[in-house]
């Protein structure tokens, strides 16, 4: 994304610009562009899906391309587009709503962004060295452990790869919240897009180590001879589904709870209100992620736990309802009274209402163990998840991008092309996904590359691809506008929604150091208390001093590199382990440089700051 | 519990919903047009949870579309500033209790159904007298279904038989990766694990036919192709169906020359795997029925020209991936030809899939399958009696035996079969319906 000082630099100093910077607001540049790269591989590969079931008994996949391709999807969208597209959102904005200069940790912000991005090419150069995974996004055992090839195997250990990186992600902000607030900025005065991103670290921090140790389980299994989960020599292959789950529903709320919080910002800021029940908002956030630790087996009902344990996760599960329903009315009645103002961000708040509550009523649904045994693995919990990852996740990340796009770039979106996006996309999933409830019910089974004439499914089957091919054009229709609005290169102020939050004080985008004085927040929405009570700017609480900002370095990309290389050799074993020693080494000696090396960072001093105006959004 | 559903359904007028849900699909496959005890219980459970949902939908919408409408900025109030609301902790309690009273009731039944399915303990007649239980052993593997009757000495794979308003229970384990067992319209699915614990479900067809059953565990290339059939036929062509499977030893000369040359090629080349038969050997689908089947391979016509391409291609490009593909053997055309004709000639009974629709009810109450305990009227006599509603908890009258049977079913593991059908005979007489 380039501003005009970059390209004044030239390609080669602004690529080692990026690859150096610890600077909250160029990693969330470096996350969005990785996460819309690899939002954009998983959308060929829905493409390639679609086209697929456009007719029965088709014959444009292979059987065992097609199961390589449903597992990428499923792992390119969860892992490396919708995880990375928020921590683009988290990073652009969280600090700035604190009113803190830059994360916690700003080197390991850089190490995260690195690390999930090796971790992602290295899964994705499994298409060209013969075969992707293909045992599924959930990768059961013992298919996973049987799978013939290297596939899972750069699942295993690319997975683990980006894994640190989001480990270490949850980490910072977590410190980062509850360390870097600005003099005011209590907890209960957070913003809700500060706050679910809080819970959602939280989530992070006690959800992956699962993750983490059923994919070393899996891969000391492929590489190394162990027996964890082959059931022949005295494993227990449903151990893997409990660790994964244990992870992954935790995972579902580590997605949507930011997307919340972007809903909590954008529908007041166009409602004009302060959120309805903002307390009852923070609670019922904590209440959701406490509970989403303890409904895991809802996804394994079927797996023959028995009725008890079935019937205490299905009632586990129904509680996490009331929650969000909260949530739901709560967001109705910030609109009650409001004045709203019909902008792209909202139509996009607007668009996720009706359809987050339809993925809610079928989640309630399937949280019905007894009736679970007709929807589960049908295409009707196709259809309930992607309800609630597109038209939840996906839908709030977009309403993100597009409200904060004036804060990270300085630019604003074309209005016109936002609304033609909406209308698109979201006509095109409702086609693509509303009848596949119907389709599992009618006896289609996920996961079917194919299916036989005469069952009646062809109809649904057609429609749904047809959606599809809506959502795409939606999506290039994006493209063309980041591209038009980044050509153009318009700039518009730092206020340019007349917003409430406190990075809507401080110019578009934001100076590096962020908050020229640390600003003095007086309530929740402190930007709308300043435009309301004083003179629309926040005041400051500290005099002008210097800021003490961190160094650029080169150390967390080659740390990362050096895991990526390793990966190669711990996979392919034999000659290859020359490039395990090399990886290892590459990390290692970055981090014994990065241990033993004083580096203090440096200051920006008064006399430089004083030459930049009152460091507003004006 | 029953009644308790039937009073809800008058309330809601759910016969609405299941007429509009009804409209949907096949009634071979589809879960809304259910043809068993099972599936009927799950479908009124969804449409129960389906109007719930439906309610709670409808709130938030006339909400939403209202706030839309009514609040939406008009030209010339841009400088209004509305009232900043905190909330209202009435109407927080009010979303709070509802929901959380709508999802009380839907969790009564749910933990009732859980419970229900999966009970497989001996269904009992009205007088409260345990019936014997049909257990089968159902072995998943890539990418074919095999299935043994305990204690009858019948193994079969791909179609599995079973008689109408009885309950079936199974008992289902994996040979590679897991799988899951879902015949929609009978039964909801359950996992076929690999790992040792064997899970147990019931099914019961409460009227004749073929029902379609698919795979719904991602379980390798061709796991879209791992379909099985469940062949509900009366009771009576039930117990003749069996009798007729455990006549077969595999030793049977067939009658054409050509059949009889097959029948050696195939010992010589797939005798290894292929059982006829019963027999323990699940290495390859038993193949004691394989010219009565529905579909070849689970889901190909069963026609000469599908069965020549499968045995001289092993399935490659039929069943990506399945394990055939493996085996050794190399048939000349002449050979192939063959081993069809005898593969053709293996029918040995005249209960087949047709028998599931052609409207012949024959009534028995299976006693003749479990001699030892057994109890009810006649053992297949062929009545030829098509009332459907003639079910055994009807018929099966009050019985001096009752005593014995606490543990029917699991008492009869062990006891040899056919040693005593006279004695069934001789019990059917004295319990034969008024």
């Amino acid at each position: 994304m380039s501003t005009t000082a970059n390209q004044k630099a030239g390609i080669g100093s602004v690529l080692w610009d990026y690859l150096t910077t610890v600077d909250h607001k160029k990693i969330a540049i470096l996350y969005l562009i990785g996460g819309m790269f690899f939002f954009l591989v998983g959308g060929l590969q829905a493409m390639l899906i679609r086209i697929q079931l456009i007719v029965p008994e088709n014959e444009f996949l292979s059987a065992q391309f097609y199961n390589e391709v449903l597992t990428m999807h499923g792992t390119t969208m969860i892992f490396l587009a919708a995880m990375p597209l928020l921590f683009a959102l988290m990073n652009a904005v969280l600090p700035l709503q604190i009113g803190a200069r830059d994360v916690a940790f700003p080197f390991v912000n850089a190490l995260g962004f690195w690390l999930f991005f090796f971790g992602g090419i290295f899964l994705n150069i499994s298409w060209f060295t013969g075969g992707a995974p293909d045992a599924g996004w959930t990768a059961y055992a013992p298919l996973s452990v049987f799978s013939e090839g290297h596939g899972v195997d750069y699942y295993s250990i690319g997975l683990q790869i980006a894994g640190f990186g989001t480990l270490m992600a949850g980490i910072n902000f977590l410190v980062t919240v509850i360390n870097m607030r600005a003099p005011g900025m209590t907890y209960m005065r957070m913003p809700l897009f500060t706050w679910t991103s809080f819970i959602a670290s939280v989530l992070i921090l006690f959800a992956f180590p699962a993750l983490t140790v059923g994919l070393f389980l899996l891969t000391f299994d492929r590489l190394f001879g162990a027996n964890f989960f082959n059931p022949d020599m005295g494993g227990n292959a449903i151990i893997w589904e409990h660790l994964f789950w244990i992870f992954g529903h935790p995972e579902v709320y580590i997605l949507i709870l930011p997307a919340f919080g972007v809903f909590s910002e954008v529908i007041p800021a166009f409602a004009k209100k302060r959120l309805f029940g903002y307390s009852s908002m923070v609670f019922a956030t904590i209440l959701i992620a406490f509970l989403g630790f303890m409904v895991w087996a809802h996804h394994m009902f079927t797996v023959g736990l028995g009725p008890i344990a079935n019937s205490i996760f299905a009632v586990a599960t129904m509680a996490i309802a009331v929650p969000t329903g909260i949530k739901i009315f709560n967001w109705l009645f910030t609109l009650w009274g409001g004045q709203i103002r019909m902008t792209s961000p909202m139509v996009f708040a607007l668009g996720f209402i009706p359809t987050f509550t339809i993925g809610g009523m079928t989640g309630v649904m399937l949280a019905s163990a007894a009736a679970d045994f007709q929807y589960h693995d049908s295409y009707f919990v196709v259809a309930h998840f992607h309800y609630v990852i597109v038209g939840g996740v996906v839908l709030g990340i977009f309403a993100g991008l597009i409200y904060w796009w004036p804060k990270m770039f300085g630019t604003l979106l074309n209005e016109k092309l936002n609304h033609w996006f909406f209308w698109l996309f979201f006509i095109g999933f409702h086609l693509t996904f509303f009848l596949q409830h119907f389709l599992g019910l009618m006896g289609m089974p996920r996961r079917y590359w194919t299916y036989l004439e005469g069952q009646n499914l062809d109809l649904f089957n057609l429609i749904s691809t047809i959606g599809a091919f809506f959502m795409a054009v939606g999506t290039l229709v994006f493209l063309y506008n980041v591209v038009k609005t980044q050509m153009k290169g318009e700039k518009v102020s730092g206020d340019p929604w007349d917003a409430r939050t406190l990075e809507w004080s401080i110019p578009s985008p934001p100076p590096f150091y962020n908050f020229k004085q640390e600003p003095l927040v007086r309530g929740l929405d402190p930007l709308w208390i300043e435009k309301m009570q004083g003179n629309g700017k926040i005041q400051p609480a500290e005099p002008l001093g210097d800021i003490h900002m961190p160094n650029r370095s080169l150390t967390p990309f080659m740390i990362s590199l050096g895991l990526f290389i390793a990966g190669f050799g711990i996979m392919y074993q034999g000659g290859m382990w020359v490039l395990a020693g090399i990886g290892f080494a590459t990390t290692l000696g970055s981090m014994l440089y990065r241990s033993l090396k004083d580096d203090i960072g440096y200051h920006v001093h008064k006399e430089e700051l004083e030459e930049e105006g009152d460091g507003s959004n004006g | 519990m029953k009644g308790w559903m039937s009073r809800f359904k008058a309330v809601f007028a759910l016969t609405v919903m299941a007429l509009i849900l009804s409209g949907c699909g096949e009634s071979f496959l589809s879960a809304l047009q259910p043809s068993g005890e099972g599936a009927s219980m799950l479908l009124d459970l969804m449409i129960l949870s389906i109007v719930i949902m439906l309610f709670v939908f409808v709130i938030v919408m006339i909400i939403y579309v209202f706030v839309i409408f009514k609040f939406r900025q008009k030209k010339g109030q841009e400088d209004i500033v509305p009232k900043q609301v905190e909330g209202s902790h009435a109407l927080e309690t009010l979303w709070t209790v509802i929901p959380i009273i709508l999802l009380l009731i839907l969790a009564v039944p749910t933990i009732q159904y859980t419970f229900a399915l999966a009970d497989t303990s001996p269904e009992t007649t009205e007088e409260g007298e345990e019936l014997d239980q049909i257990w089968v052993d159902v072995t998943g593997s890539q990418y074919w279904w095999h299935f043994e009757y305990r204690d009858l000495e019948v193994t079969t794979s791909q179609e599995l038989y079973i008689p109408t308003d009885r309950r079936v229970n199974l008992s289902m384990i994996s040979n590679d990766v897991i799988h899951s067992f879902w015949v929609p319209t009978i039964q909801g699915k359950m996992d076929v694990n690999p790992t040792g614990n064997k899970n147990e479900m019931y099914i019961q067809a409460e009227e004749e036919g073929v029902y379609w059953g698919k795979c719904a565990e991602l379980c390798g290339p061709s796991h879209s192709l791992m379909d099985f059939k469940i062949v509900a036929v009366s009771p009576g062509e039930f117990e003749q169906w069996v009798e007729d499977m455990q006549s077969v030893s595999g030793e049977e000369e067939p009658e054409s020359e050509t059949a009889q040359a097959g029948q050696q090629v195939f010992a010589d080349n797939c005798m290894s795997c292929h059982a006829i038969g019963s027999s323990p050997n699940k290495t390859g689908p038993n193949l004691t029925n394989f010219a009565d089947r529905e579909k070849l391979a689970g889901v190909f016509d069963m026609n000469e020209e599908n069965l020549r391409e499968w045995i001289a291609t092993k399935g490659e490009e039929m069943k990506p991936g399945n394990s055939m593909m493996d085996a050794p053997y190399d048939l000349s055309d002449e050979e192939i030809n063959q081993v069809m004709e005898y593969l053709m000639t293996l029918s040995p009974s005249d209960v087949t899939p047709e028998s599931a629709n052609n409207g012949v009810y024959e009534d028995s109450d299976l006693s003749g399958l479990f001699p030892e305990e057994s109890e009810g009227e006649g053992s297949g006599e062929g009545e030829g009696n098509s009332d459907s509603e003639g079910n055994n908890n009807s018929e099966s009258g009050s019985d001096s035996e009752s005593g014995n049977n606490e543990s029917s079913g699991n008492n009869s593991e062990g006891d040899s079969e056919g040693s005593s059908s006279e004695n069934s005979n001789d019990n059917s007489d004295s319990n034969s319906d008024e």
